[in-house]
């Protein structure tokens, strides 16, 4: 039998009673529905079982990733199996009791779901024969409980017993990966057979220590040992079978699982010792002592397990192999009378209508039989003779006699194991005397309670007589089980031992006596120890919790708003002080620049330009508040470089530059049209300050490395460009032919860039209403007169006049300054004008006003001209100028590269106009609406 | 010759063009133009990685000149996987946004193509200036989308976006323009072989250079300082468009390592400014961690997510293991995926809230809340990086093969941060409600489109040893630069 199936079978399960629940509403329809999986997993253990009993440890192994060595590997060996039994037996019984403390308006199927998800992690994590994968399952019981605990996410306790669970069970699971990971570093495997027989390599790792608090931050956690123990009594919020299925036999039981599981690879050193006893220790006194105060029956309840669970992990603590036993052996008894008490509770919590032991009293007289049953229990839970509990605390005692690690300190493990056994007989006492007892019930919801119905009872009943078949006849029930188990969990070695009731009279005895004597004492006793309790500071640890994440979440907040304050201004400087760190990093340590170097000639006019754009540039910062005059004096600059140009003989440059310029300024007068002409003086001095500072910083950098660049002698591709121009690109205007042929590419990008921008302002425009001021700064009303008569005559006949030169440009843009792009810019500025004296209204009236596929048609024409050449079987963008492939006349070669160039042409026209022609719109909405 | 390498640019170009000249605002029509060209991306980007699997460079010479006088394109299996990456992304946030988003404004179908071509260009394109060419598309068409709706937490955010993208554009000509300076070249491969040789003042010029492109990069992919633009813009978008951004960092991640890997994986010039990564990578992570437990939104904490993701993915590269390049691509294309498939969920949920929106605080139950509390727990284990899904199956990837103490305890507590962020996120939305839903319905259409997304997840879990066979492959294609430059250069190099 392939074990990685059993393990699927309850994941294959879950997805049955919500399937169930679409075709009826029966809850015993369901249930059996849940029950199915795990009954046929438990079956199907049987025969393995025999195996595991005969002393073989079974594999399975299915590779999964390989390269992260996470295998589905299984094994089944005396732990697993001891596990997987309560797993899925205590998991069988927790389906039947649900299925009567649900009501009928709740969502059973889902219920069943959540259930049977985290029977199957669990039932993963018990078997996994990979360490990794044992995480994955591990995890996966953290996720499925946080829905089992938020189950009533209704309710506010619920969701955050539920994410105070999922955060600390979480956090400790991370460590644990952490330490798996490095587990898997030292060892060289994930591979827990190999893991465990190689505890030694382990041990004598430097890493140890730290594999070793990874790994325990994991099991604490999960087993809520102190100090991480607050989250289990918060996770009572869940319904009560939750409660019974995941604080008795399961999820907690997972952290003392591993501390088994690893046991030969990690127990036996003096760290190994003083963490995990002492935790135990403090867990068990602290817990046992709380639970005695608890109010809340499960309250009382989840304190009791955090108790127990300390007990357990003391025993694991002590490096004593007989001790490891006794710890196996009250993991299978806790298991027992816990689930059943949970269950008692949830029944009494069913039928009064409260877990208040306040008010819960003498239901003796009401549900006698349920009383028997809860009674027997926490008896067992108080370690009194007879039943499972006591053999189990007998073993403890003893085993806390027998440690000498401490030294002359060594007796306070067993001082410490007595006062354990005292509260928690006081506390098993309260549970008896005040619920069933006491007198008579006070103001209870339901009145009179009854018993509950008899199925409900079947899981208490089966569980209570196994406490008793366990304490009575040990050696006939669970000796076999609890052998393979332990010598499961020691690596194969068992130590001498025998299971009886009587042991003769001796000093665990004696303290046994002593606990029951005691807790019976303080029990009486109670009154003073509640007042005691009273005057101590209560502290909720959902409430403190909860604070602490809130209190962290805002100042995440402050923080997060400390640095994304909003202000783009402020992103900018971040941006340009990494540019200005760089700067300074890499420029500083420069021996200077050799200004010998420079070789242009300067004359008075290169002076002045550069002077002039110089003060223009300052000039655009210094006024940058009176918007209007800061645009021309920015366009000064622009005029300037474009000059620059020209005495750098860049005609081609300087021509474009000089377009853009023209075609940019009148969209950001549009554009500034809109805004306030001034603005007030927003920042402050020293923002100012570190303002300039970065500026001055960047730009000297800048600079420096111009300088660098122009005076460096570096060999650059540009010399084929000058010499395949002609014979290759088929014109002598080197940037033309660079733009529309060697790097058609990039312009085609461009253009589509030019395309989308349009497209993208358009959609940005389309319908907005502005409202623009009607008087400037000064108060004067703007210019009613929109269409100057002069304006209107001058600009008509220029159209066709710039036209004529827009084609003069294109044409003979292939071999002289020129082409495309100027041309289209030409050909804008010349129909902007028309809009601007004329009105839209005008010129839409004469032409489309559309300008969408004038865009679309310039960059497809531009498009379709590259993928002509895979026609001739040559990529994209392939001039047809050569001869020698396409010997048709030259004609035909001029062609392609002028209907690219077309392409640009349409696309920068039609972007243009879209642009301008759509803010100019906006106006036009403004007078529309003064004229209505 | 074969031209199918250039397709995944002229696809959606056409695709766009088309859209831009249908001035009729057919939207059925303009719905399926756009669905079927991202079908057809999609099997053209199967059809190259297929054509990639075998370890060769495609190179495809735009304009038939010779690399490095002309522009070439570079199909290995990194850009393939980049590009399948996109296509699969693209697909189901048409479905999303074609749900009645993209009618909020105009031309928004056509912009989507556009943000395609360019980002596809960006990953194929083997020469820098093209490089920055598909920036600028992929970023005046993510303009246009980012502010597709307008409404004015959306245009503020909006406009950080562009004007911060402008001054990057600016920064990346000077450092193309001292990248021509001092090698002399555009292209990448031969800039890899020329950047090798550069002394004294050239290699001063390179080095600010080549520290500009980082930030350049680093704008793009989000890194701090450079991210605080991103949670507003990205949470601010319509869902469609932010699940279409999740790609967008990553572009940025990509540019950073294929410039590594062709050019700074050895020789004098190794690992530069990769110190710096890795501390701002590891801010990254910490400032991520900080915000997502600040959100007040989940749309923000979805956000931080992908800085989150950004901050592991750069911090990885940047310590330069050479093992761990494969976990980090598997990472990579895991934690697109995811983030996308929240940021729809995130809208499905304000949706479902009505006028709570997704803002973190008690709300009208969800109408069919079931099914979306669902595809929410799975989502976000897999973005925490819990086990059973693709994020634990990278987490573990990148753990075991970074072993540096601070990267280690800073992913871990991410997770965490992320684990602690998303329990209290779904607790809210699904569990704590107050009176009836006032929201709508998911429809069948949308809850497909996150389906599709998140499906995905599972599959990388089930079938990650392939997936992690295949980035280990592509890993190790990156590692041996020598076989691109000889493709592209031929015996040149």
């Amino acid at each position: 039998m392939n074990l990685a199936f059993v393990v699927m079978l309850p994941f294959l399960g879950a997805c049955l009673p919500p399937l169930v629940e679409r075709v009826s509403a029966n809850r015993t329809l369901m249930a059996f529905a849940a029950a199915l999986m795990p009954a046929t997993a438990l079956a199907l253990l049987v025969s393995p079982a025999m195996q595991v009993f005969a002393g073989e440890t079974l594999h399975s192994t299915l590779p999964w990733i390989p390269s992260l060595d996470l295998s589905l590997a299984f094994r089944l060996d005396g732990l697993a199996l001891l596990f997987a039994l309560l797993v899925l037996g205590i998991g069988l019984l927790v389906i039947l009791y649900a299925r009567y403390y649900l009501s009928a308006k709740e969502k059973a199927g889902r219920f069943y779901a959540y259930l049977l998800l985290f029977m199957g992690a669990m039932l993963g994590v018990v078997t996994s024969d990979n360490l990794l994968l044992l995480v994955v399952f591990w995890e996966l019981t953290s996720l499925s409980s946080f829905l089992l605990i938020g189950f009533w996410g209704h309710q506010t306790g619920a969701r955050k017993g539920a994410r105070m669970a999922m955060t600390v069970t979480g956090m400790g699971g991370l460590a644990l990966l952490a330490g798996v990971l490095l587990i898997g570093d030292v060892v060289g495997t994930f591979n827990l057979q190999t893991v465990l027989e190689s505890g030694d390599v382990i041990r004598s790792n430097p890493w140890y220590p730290v594999i070793l608090c990874l790994v325990l931050l994991g099991v604490f956690t999960k087993s809520a040992q102190f100090p991480f123990h607050f989250w289990l009594p918060h996770a009572m919020a869940a319904p009560t079978p939750v409660s019974a299925y995941l604080h008795s036999a399961t999820m907690v039981k997972a952290g003392v699982f591993l501390l088994a599981r690893l046991y030969p690879a990690l127990a036996g050193t003096d760290l190994w010792f003083m963490l995990v006893s002492m935790a135990g220790m403090l867990t068990l006194l602290w817990a046992a002592f709380v639970a005695l105060f608890q109010h809340d029956l499960k309250g009382l309840l989840a304190y009791s397990t955090i108790s127990h669970l300390g007990l357990i992990t003391l025993l694991f603590g002590l490096n004593r192999e007989m001790a490891a036993v006794a710890a196996v052996f009250h993991i299978i008894n806790h298991a027992t009378f816990k689930a059943s008490l949970f269950m008692a509770a949830g029944i009494i919590d069913h039928e009064t209508g409260t877990r208040d032991m306040r008010r819960i009293n003498g239901l003796w007289k009401y549900m006698p039989y349920t009383a028997v049953l809860a009674m027997v229990a926490s008896a067992a839970m108080a370690g009194v003779p007879l039943l499972n509990g006591f053999l189990s605390k007998e073993m403890f005692f003893a085993e806390t006699l027998g440690s000498h690690q401490l030294g002359a300190l060594s007796w306070i493990l067993p001082v410490g194991a007595t006062l354990g056994g005292v509260f928690s007989v006081a506390y098993s006492a309260r549970f008896i005397h005040d619920v069933f007892f006491n007198g008579e019930p006070v103001n209870l919801p339901k009145y009179p309670p009854h018993e509950p119905p008899r199925y409900m009872k079947v899981p208490v009943e089966i569980l209570v007589a196994l406490c008793v078949a366990v304490g009575v006849f040990p050696a006939i029930t669970v000796a076999g089980l609890l052998a393979v188990a332990a010598s499961a969990t020691l690596g194969g070695t068992l130590p001498e031992y025998h299971l009886s009731i009587w042991h003769g009279f001796n000093l665990p005895l004696v303290m046994s006596f002593v606990a029951t004597i005691g807790g019976v004492l303080a029990y009486t006793q109670r009154r003073r120890l509640f007042d005691v309790w009273a005057r101590l500071p209560q502290l909720d640890a959902k409430l403190v919790f909860e604070g602490r994440v809130q209190q962290i979440g805002r100042w995440a907040a402050a923080l997060t708003g400390r640095f994304q304050n909003g202000s783009l201004q402020s992103y900018v400087a971040w941006l340009v002080t990494l540019v200005a760190v760089i700067m300074l990093t890499q420029l500083a340590p420069l021996s200077g620049l050799d200004l010998s170097q420079y070789s242009l000639p300067m004359d008075g006019v290169a002076i002045l330009c550069t002077a002039m754009l110089v003060a223009a540039a300052l000039l655009t910062t210094v006024l940058h508040r009176h918007r209007m005059t800061s645009i021309m004096s920015l366009s000064v600059v622009g005029l300037m470089v474009s000059l620059l140009f020209v005495r750098f003989s860049a005609p081609d440059l300087a021509l474009t530059q000089l377009s853009v310029e023209v075609v940019t300024m009148l969209l950001l007068m549009l554009a500034m049209y809109f805004l306030p002409v001034r603005t007030k003086v927003e920042s402050s001095s020293i923002r100012v300050i570190r303002d300039i500072l970065l500026a001055v910083i960047c730009g000297a950098g800048v600079a420096t490395l111009a300088f660098l660049v122009m005076t460096g002698e570096t060999s650059t591709i540009s010399q084929f460009f000058m010499d395949n121009s002609k014979p290759g690109g088929g014109g002598t205007n080197v940037v033309n032919v660079i733009l529309v042929d060697f790097r058609g590419f990039d312009t085609f990008g461009e253009i589509t860039v030019l395309g989308v921008a349009a497209m993208g302002i358009y959609a940005l425009l389309k319908d907005l209403e502005l409202r623009s001021a009607k008087y400037d700064s000064l108060g004067r009303p703007w210019a009613r007169d929109a269409h100057p008569l002069i304006l209107v005559t001058i600009s008509r006949p220029l159209l066709p006049l710039a036209l004529l030169i827009a084609v003069y440009i294109f044409l003979r843009g292939h071999n002289l300054p020129g082409g495309g792009f100027v041309a289209g810019l030409i050909t804008s500025v010349a129909l902007v004008l028309q809009y601007v004296a004329s009105g839209v209204g005008w010129v839409h009236s004469r032409m489309p006003g559309d300008y969408h596929p004038v865009v679309a048609l310039g960059v497809l024409l531009a498009g379709l001209t590259g993928v002509g050449s895979w026609a001739f079987g040559y990529p994209f963008l392939t001039s047809d100028f050569t001869y020698i492939y396409w010997p048709v006349v030259g004609k035909f070669e001029l062609a392609t590269a002028m209907l690219f160039d077309t392409g640009v042409f349409l696309t920068v026209v039609g972007a243009t106009l879209l642009m301008l022609a759509n803010l100019g719109k906006l106006s036009l909405l403004d007078d529309k609406r003064e004229d209505a | 010759m074969s031209h199918w390498i250039i397709a995944p640019v002229l696809i959606p170009a056409l695709a766009g063009l088309f859209l831009l000249m249908e001035v009729r605002e057919r939207h059925r029509m303009r719905r399926w133009t756009g669905l079927l060209a991202c079908v057809a991306s999609l099997v053209v980007a199967v059809l190259l990685v297929q054509q990639a699997w075998d370890g060769t460079h495609t190179v495809y010479k735009l304009g038939n000149w010779e690399a490095p006088f002309g522009i070439v394109l570079v199909l290995d299996r990194l850009s393939a996987l980049m590009v399948l990456l996109t296509s699969v992304l693209a697909f189901p946030a048409l479905i999303y946004a074609s749900c009645g988003d993209d009618r909020k404004g105009a031309n928004f179908h056509g912009l989507f193509q556009f943000q395609l071509m360019g980002i596809n260009g960006a990953f194929l394109t083997g020469d820098l200036f093209n490089l920055f060419v598909f920036f600028e598309v992929l970023l005046i068409a993510s303009y246009g989308l980012a502010l597709h709706g307008r409404g004015p937490e959306r245009v503020k955010a909006g406009l950080h976006y562009v004007v911060l993208n402008l001054v990057g554009s600016g920064l990346f000509l000077i450092a193309l323009g001292l990248i021509y300076g001092s090698t002399g070249t555009l292209n990448m491969a031969d800039f890899a072989v020329k950047a090798q040789a550069l002394t004294g003042t050239d290699a001063t010029l390179l080095r600010v250079a080549v520290l500009l492109l980082w930030v350049v990069f680093g704008l793009k992919a989000a890194l701090f300082p450079l991210y605080f633009w991103l949670p507003a813009a990205y949470a601010g978008a319509t869902a469609g468009v932010a699940a279409l951004f999740a790609i967008m960092t990553k572009v940025g991640i990509y540019a950073i390592l294929r410039v590594t890997a062709l050019a700074f994986a050895a020789g004098p010039f190794a690992g530069l400014g990769h110190e710096a990564l890795w501390w701002l990578a590891l801010i990254t992570l910490a400032m991520a961690c900080v915000g997502v437990l600040g959100a007040k939104r989940l749309a923000t904490a979805v956000a931080y997510l992908v800085v989150m993701s950004v901050g592991t993915i750069v911090a990885t590269l940047a310590v330069g293991q050479a093992e761990a390049l494969g976990p980090a691509l598997y990472y990579l294309v895991h934690s697109t995926l995811i983030c996308a498939a929240l940021f729809l969920l995130a809208d499905l949920v304000a949706r479902g809230r009505g006028d709570v929106g997704d803002r973190l605080v008690a709300g009208p139950a969800i109408l069919g809340g079931g099914r979306l509390s669902l595809l929410f727990f799975v989502a976000a284990i897999a973005v925490v990086g819990l086990p059973p899904l693709s994020g634990f199956v990278g987490k573990v990837g990148l753990l075991r093969t970074v072993p540096d103490p601070l990267y280690w305890a800073l992913l871990l507590i991410a997770g965490l941060c992320g684990l602690v962020a998303m329990s209290r996120a779904g607790s809210t939305l699904f569990w704590r409600t107050t009176g009836e839903s006032a929201g709508l319905r998911p429809s069948r259409r949308r809850l497909l489109a996150v389906l599709l997304l998140l499906g995905l997840s599972p599959v990388m879990t089930i079938w990650a040893e392939p997936m992690l066979q295949w980035t280990a492959a592509v890993a190790d294609q990156l590692l041996t630069p020598q076989a691109y430059i000889q493709a592209v250069l031929g015996g040149a190099a």
